[in-house]
């Protein structure tokens, strides 16, 4: 990650901020729904778009079984997104193309970072245990610092969802401000919220907004663990709390939406998304990222398909 | 052409152009001609003139319609008369069956329809495809359901017959759709003109309703100007009309066609509020701003013009709106990646335009949108006018364009108070996550629709129609349906006035000692008085005159009541208008109490019919009996007239609410003076209306003495204001005067003509007889769901759901 932007200070846990959220959801369902009849991406402006989108992917693996051989792979496939001679016939040739990020789990961090040297892209990690937030609280810091050593550069961390049913909206804080000093000045903090387990769009609001004041660089939706993660109107509640943020406090927040972003279609929409609700200062790596994994892969396609009019197979397409 | 690269760095949205290829393949096909369907056949008249029509986004001519003349219409109303004699015979379910081939058809062609709309009104793609056209068809689905059950939900009921339709040019095919679906389901024939600048989409359903079956000569496409539109009002061979257009256009309308006993509905102009309170999600609302009044460029009836919003958070939305308005693009209508199209012509732009600086001149701040606008075509920006004033034009009048007028309120009282100082009340949004307070602002502020945290929602299943200067009639729902259909056996009502009896109507002579034959023999001295505000009054004329039997004989004297009476009555009336809060029960029981008093004193009351009208003790009786039977009706429905759910396509509730009209004033029939006079009393007050009713001249004092029952039936004073006198000359002051919601008129053919064209000038609603008796006795006539339909109106309350 490159350091263009004022990093975010946080600010002292507001409450009455909190208790004063406003969030009507039939309302934010009829923005987002009608949002792609408003704006259509179509031909040139596509295939820009979709290269653009490829910069904003923190190209991802988390499973049971990844190994070193897994996670060099996917790598490999973050230093080249897409095919050679396609980023060629796309008049790309001389840009350096990369994911934004790629994110896999603790235990591989060695692996990536060692696969990732030489690039800038930067490692990321779930920590502070992802993905439920259920285990020991004490481990977490140390945890952090041990990956900042080991070469991780941003630190997605999920906040225990507990605490918003129970208001707890101080030990939310005071967790992420400690994640946010063990990230000390070299790694970010991304913190999920985890939008599918907080039931409301008042409480993504309210988690949303005390992450930020704890100091998040990034706060991200969901750990794509949950049935429900990455939604347009979580989303959207999301970007608007972080142009509150911007408003009062001058910080630019990044946004992460994370699981089940899958098609090139889906990250139009939620680039147009960002580009009304945010503003074209937020459409890059710096403040916006993909959590996802199958979508390079369609991504690439639909270039294909934009260079040669036919529909393409997966099968010309590098693995990642 | 920018490059990848280039866009790689910029993320522009560039262009995403609908194709119009098959739209103008469609145009070839009539030769960019064309002509006038009538009869279920494209007719180019000879001789025909033709009107050129543009695409507003480029200027550019997309193609020529017939310029339809006074002898076009009167074959189309021909062939509809003749067609639609076999139509009202056909079974529900063929008329169905036709409808939903035609919802079908819609379907079928949905995105040509689109397409050809957008290139002919100069809204967006996105608009005509993704709301105007699927509105249209769920509207014949809709429909095509009461045809299924017309028999069944309205078993007293029947066509109304031919009817004439005439819409303008912001939802060409919607309100098309609107005014066809149910005159079709409910067994009817149109003749329908659609506005000069946008026919194509009318021509275009003629030829998909056609292939769905639609027998001919059921709808008739007139197209054409001004002049078309005369001759279909002029033409008067139609039991119905039905305009959409602007309030000064339905004036005239109005008064072209009063007396004529033709039905009209009316959907006219708005100045909706858009109300957001300090505790609405404010984002949330911004964007119900853009929906409101950036929708269709703002040239929407019912558009949110008028923004009240909370002082306390007054700053902020401006600032996120003003954010907001940053993000809007304009452009052709075909373009895929626009908010905004183009306004319809040059001409409404330089009124757009001219309102804009008049906003300004009388003090208001502008913030425009800085979004590119096309080098072609007419374009206005989207428009903020902030720091109005009510006093200032552009707070008032419609501006039918993108211009949002803007200003700050206080506490909800004075929310209320803004809202609802306009001659309009077609529609309006309230903005909070307090349902308490949403809900109750919705209750009071005048408009036929209302939207809570949502706005410019619309439904076939929900009537969509005006309060006040904005109109009246319904169009969807169950409501919508008595539009186009009367009373099984109702008669064609006495079309032909003589002059010189409108001359006559309404003079007056003042009463004078002798003109009656002196004393009642045997009694005390009995003085009738006015009944005013809860209390007796002494006419402001001071001048009584003689009520006497029909063999000239006295009986008593009444107050000779005149225009400052009336006046007094109906500021009385307003004062007590608390009544439409008092709860349902409350009202039911008075007027049980009402009918126990009148029974406690039946004799009494029959006494004196007899006296006034020579009829015999058992005829008089018959009529007291049948009022405290009356009372009771009322009494009971008090409490069972509500309104609905309305089953829309939204997630939420949508609540038809039955509201009282307001102030109704009631000139009574001669005959029956006290079962008449309660017939139309009891459903106004039952519905939580106030009245000022004007009794029969010949016999007034049965309304007299009900004074007294009242005034020991615990009824709050002002409720019902009782002035004799002259009752046509009173009527006149009643029908004229701008404070008044209603005017019932049960009198002579000429009277209704009057009534009618008077009531044009604030467009109250009328409900007169035009010179028809009716058997006041009998209860399936004389009382029922036509009377509570009169002394109510319908208000759609959204409130979608989810948190």
């Amino acid at each position: 990650m490159s350091n263009n932007i004022e990093r975010n200070a946080g600010t002292p846990l507001d409450l009455e901020w909190v208790s004063n959220s406003r969030i009507n959801k039939s309302a934010t369902h009829r923005r987002t729904s009608s949002l792609g009849g408003r704006r259509s991406i179509k031909k040139t402006h596509q295939a820009a778009w979709l290269l653009k989108a490829i910069t904003m992917i923190d190209l991802t693996t988390l499973e049971g079984n990844d190994t070193a051989g897994r996670v060099q792979r996917l790598c490999a496939k973050a230093k080249q997104p897409i095919r050679s001679d396609l980023k060629q016939a796309l008049g790309m040739e001389d840009v350096n193309l990369t994911t934004g990020a790629v994110c896999v789990y603790p235990n591989r961090v060695r692996e990536a970072v060692e696969a990732l040297h030489g690039t800038d892209i930067p490692v990321a990690i779930v920590s502070t245990g992802f993905p439920s937030g259920q285990g020991p609280v004490e481990p977490r810091v140390q945890g952090i610092e041990k990956l900042v050593e080991q070469g991780a550069k941003e630190i997605d961390i999920v906040i225990g969802r507990e605490h918003v049913f129970t208001g707890n909206w101080q030990e939310i804080y005071d967790n992420v401000k400690a994640y946010r000093e063990a990230c000390g000045d070299t790694a970010h903090v991304k913190s999920i919220i985890e939008t599918g387990e907080l039931a409301t769009l008042t409480n993504v609001y309210k988690a949303s907004i005390v992450c930020m004041m704890a100091g998040s660089d990034f706060i991200k939706t969901s750990t794509g663990k949950t049935a429900v993660n990455a939604t347009l109107p979580f989303s959207l509640i999301m970007c608007r709390a972080i142009r509150d943020y911007h408003e009062r406090t001058g910080f630019k927040i990044g946004f992460k939406p994370a699981g089940g972003i899958r098609t090139g279609k889906d990250a139009l929409a939620w680039l147009t998304l960002i580009k009304e609700e945010l503003g074209d200062e937020w459409l890059n790596a710096d403040l916006f990222r993909f959590g996802a994994s199958s979508l390079l892969g369609d991504i690439e396609r639909q270039l294909s398909h934009h260079l040669t009019g036919r529909y393409a197979s997966s099968k010309y397409m590098p693995m990642g | 052409m920018s490059s990848i690269r280039e866009i790689f760095k910029t993320m522009e949205y560039g262009t995403a152009p609908e194709s119009a290829a098959t739209a103008k393949d469609w145009i070839a096909d009539h030769k960019g001609e064309f002509a006038l369907f009538i009869d279920g056949k494209f007719v180019t008249p000879k001789d025909a003139k033709m009107l050129k029509v543009t695409a507003p986004a480029t200027g550019e001519t997309l193609a020529h319609v017939v310029d339809g003349t006074a002898d076009d219409v009167a074959k189309a109303f021909k062939a509809a008369a003749k067609a639609q004699k076999a139509w009202e015979k056909t079974s529900d379910h063929e008329r169905a069956k036709v409808l939903y081939a035609i919802a079908r058809g819609i379907q079928k062609h949905d995105r040509l329809l689109a397409v050809v709309e957008a290139l002919d009104n100069g809204k967006t793609i996105r608009e005509t495809r993704d709301i105007d056209v699927p509105l249209v068809a769920r509207h014949f689905y809709h429909h095509a359901g009461w045809a299924q059950i017309m028999s069944r939900e309205l078993p007293n009921y029947q066509p109304v017959g031919v009817v004439g339709q005439i819409i303008p040019w912001n939802f060409p095919l919607l309100m098309l759709a609107w005014k066809v679906a149910p005159a079709l389901a409910m067994g009817n024939a149109v003749v329908i003109k659609p506005a000069p600048a946008t026919p194509l989409t009318a021509l275009l359903f003629a030829e998909i309703a056609a292939e769905a079956g639609l027998p001919a000569g059921l709808v008739n496409i007139i197209t054409g100007g001004d002049e078309a539109g005369k001759a279909i009002v002029a033409h008067g061979g139609f039991d119905k009309l039905a305009f959409t257009g602007s309030t000064d256009v339905g004036r005239i309308i109005r008064q072209a066609t009063a007396g004529s006993g033709v039905k009209l509905s009316l959907e006219l102009g708005g100045k909706s509020p858009f109300v957001v309170f300090e505790d609405a999600d404010l984002d949330a609302a911004v964007e119900g701003v853009v929906d409101a009044i950036w929708f269709n460029q703002g040239e929407v009836c019912c558009a949110g013009s008028r923004l009240l919003v909370q002082e306390s958070v007054a700053e902020t939305f401006y600032a996120k709106l003003k954010s907001r308005m940053g993000k809007l693009r304009v452009g052709h209508s075909l373009d895929k990646n626009i908010d905004m199209g183009a306004v319809v012509d040059q001409r409404q732009k330089e009124t757009i335009e001219s309102w804009i600086q008049t906003g300004v001149a009388e003090g208001a701040e502008l913030y425009q949108a800085p979004c590119e606008l096309p080098s072609q075509g007419h374009f206005v920006p989207p428009t903020l006018l902030t720091n109005v004033l009510p006093a200032s034009s552009v707070f008032q009048e419609e501006i039918f364009g993108p211009v949002l007028v803007s200003m700050t309120f206080r506490f909800p009282a004075e929310a209320v108070a803004l809202a609802n100082n306009t001659r309009y009340g077609l529609a309006a949004s309230i903005w909070s996550e307090n349902i308490n307070l949403a809900l109750d602002i919705a209750t009071k502020i005048k408009a036929g629709s209302v939207w809570v945290n949502s706005t410019n929602l619309f439904d076939a299943a929900a009537g969509f129609g005006g309060y006040r200067e904005s109109g009246y009639g319904r169009e969807g729902g169950r409501e919508g349906l008595f539009e186009y259909v009367k009373r099984k056996g109702s008669k064609t009502v006495n079309r032909g006035v003589d002059p010189a009896d409108l001359e006559q109507w309404g003079a007056r002579s003042y009463g004078r000692p002798g003109t009656g034959n002196g004393a009642v023999a045997g009694l005390v001295d009995r003085t009738a008085k006015l009944y005013i505000g809860g209390k007796q009054a002494r006419p402001d004329g001071h001048y009584m005159y003689p009520v006497t039997n029909p063999k000239g004989e006295l009986v008593g004297r009444a107050g000779d009541g005149n225009r400052k009476d009336i006046r007094n009555a109906v500021e009385a009336a307003h004062k007590a208008k608390g009544w439409a809060d008092r709860t349902p029960h409350n009202r039911a029981q008075i007027l049980f109490y009402i009918a126990e008093n009148l029974a406690a004193r039946a004799d009494e009351f029959a006494g004196q019919i007899q006296k006034m009208t020579g009829r015999s003790q058992k005829s008089a009786m018959e009529e007291v009996e049948a009022s405290v039977s009356r009372l009771f009706t009322y009494g009971a429905y008090a409490d069972k007239h509500g309104g609905s759910v309305q089953e829309t396509t939204l997630y939420g509730l949508v609540v038809a609410l039955n509201e009282p009209v307001g102030v109704i004033g009631i000139a009574c029939p001669d005959e029956f003076p006290l079962l008449g006079f309660v017939s139309l009393l009891a459903p106004a007050i039952c519905k939580g209306n106030t009245v000022v009713a004007v009794p029969s001249s010949a016999y007034p004092l049965s309304a007299t003495d009900f004074y007294q029952i009242l005034d020991t039936s615990d009824l709050p004073g002002g409720v019902i204001n009782i002035v004799t006198g002259g009752r046509d000359h009173l009527t006149k002051t009643l029908a004229e005067h701008d404070d008044v919601d209603a005017m019932w008129y049960f009198g002579d053919a000429a009277g209704s003509l009057q009534v009618e064209a008077m009531s044009a000038g604030n467009m109250k609603r009328t409900w007169v007889s035009y010179g028809q008796s009716i058997n006041w006795l009998d209860e399936d006539l004389a009382a029922g769901e036509e009377f509570l339909r009169q002394a109510s109106q319908v208000k759609n309350v959204w409130v979608p759901m989810g948190e």
